[in-house]
């Protein structure tokens, strides 16, 4: 199964502006609700294979990131916003770790 | 361990006997399964914290400079609007383990060159820009890794529950049946052979 995936980003404007410049799909969301909408429009899609969401709206709408990760596509990916990381990529990291191994042995250090 | 509900007779003994083997046989297997996903996801997983380290710096860094140099936004939004490069993804899955997860190949059409005049917008812009450009590849490796330990782990904590299931719950009893059934086939055959000895008698 091959085929052409797109590239989009989700987050405030202020974040995602730089982005159109490297060739991504750029939609503005004012709050997490907004974002939360284009997500799930953009995952019913199939169109694009990398969603980026800014950490800001990612922390408020896990559940519907969580149902994401069952699928391989799209790939969501949480990024910094613009105002700096809020370490909710790393958590999500940690999870998987406590998952799979049940303790933490990456991050104990 | 409760044992199933059966008749204590030699066909169900023989079925018992071969569905024990093929759970000790199942369980074998998972847990070797088992055993080699987490070897991979922890690979995996290393990788993907190694990464998300470097491209949250990064990122936070190329935006940060990017803010600096949307002061007049209008200017900035309009430098940006028409990309000289694009990236497309070529998307496919790949089995890792019995996992379907994704995998992608990028190829980046285009130049990388700046594409605004460069009077036109602030020099922090360029800076901003070509650090992106260089990200975008790492982001898009930083996705595929992070949701191959996404499901991977899904995977990892599914199959342990098999492995549980198999090592706990239906092998003891398997065991705690079979072992029913023999106690109650040799009582019948004592049972037998005295009523033998004593019609003789």
């Amino acid at each position: 199964m091959e085929k052409i995936g797109k590239f989009a980003v989700i987050g405030d404007s202020e974040s995602v502006t730089a982005f159109t410049a490297i060739g991504a799909a750029v939609f503005k969301a004012n709050d997490e609700y907004q974002a939360a909408d284009i997500l799930r429009k953009l995952a019913k899609t199939d169109e694009y294979a990398v969603i980026l969401v800014t950490e800001n709206y990612a922390v408020k709408m896990e559940q519907l990131m969580q149902k994401l990760k069952k699928q391989p596509y799209p790939a969501v990916l949480c990024i910094p916003s613009s105002t700096g990381s809020n370490g909710f990529g790393m958590a999500g990291i940690k999870r998987d770790v406590e998952k799979a191994v049940g303790v933490d042995i990456i991050f104990n250090d | 361990m409760a044992r199933l509900n059966v008749n204590p007779t030699r066909m169900e003994l023989r079925r018992l006997k071969d569905r024990l083997k093929t759970a000790e046989r199942g369980h074998k297997l998972l847990k070797d399964k088992s055993d080699e996903m987490i070897r991979q996801f922890l690979i995996l997983v290393k990788e993907n914290k190694r990464l998300r380290e470097e491209i949250e710096g990064e990122i936070a860094e190329a935006l940060k400079s990017f803010s600096l140099a949307s002061g007049e936004p209008l200017n900035v939004a309009q430098a940006i609007a028409l990309p000289t490069l694009t990236a497309q993804i070529t998307v496919g899955t790949k089995n890792v383990m019995g996992v379907d997860v994704p995998f992608m190949q990028t190829k980046r059409v285009g130049n990388i060159e700046l594409p605004y005049a460069l009077g036109a917008v602030p020099a922090e812009l360029d800076d901003a820009i070509l650090k992106l450009t260089s990200l975008a590849d790492k982001l898009l490796h930083l996705a595929e890794v992070e949701k191959t330990c996404n499901m991977l782990s899904d995977e990892i904590e599914k199959n342990r529950r098999r492995v549980n299931a198999l090592e706990y719950v239906m092998i003891p009893q398997l065991q705690e049946t079979i072992k029913f059934i023999m106690m109650k086939l040799d009582e019948n055959e004592r049972a037998s052979i005295v009523r033998l000895m004593k019609i003789k008698s």
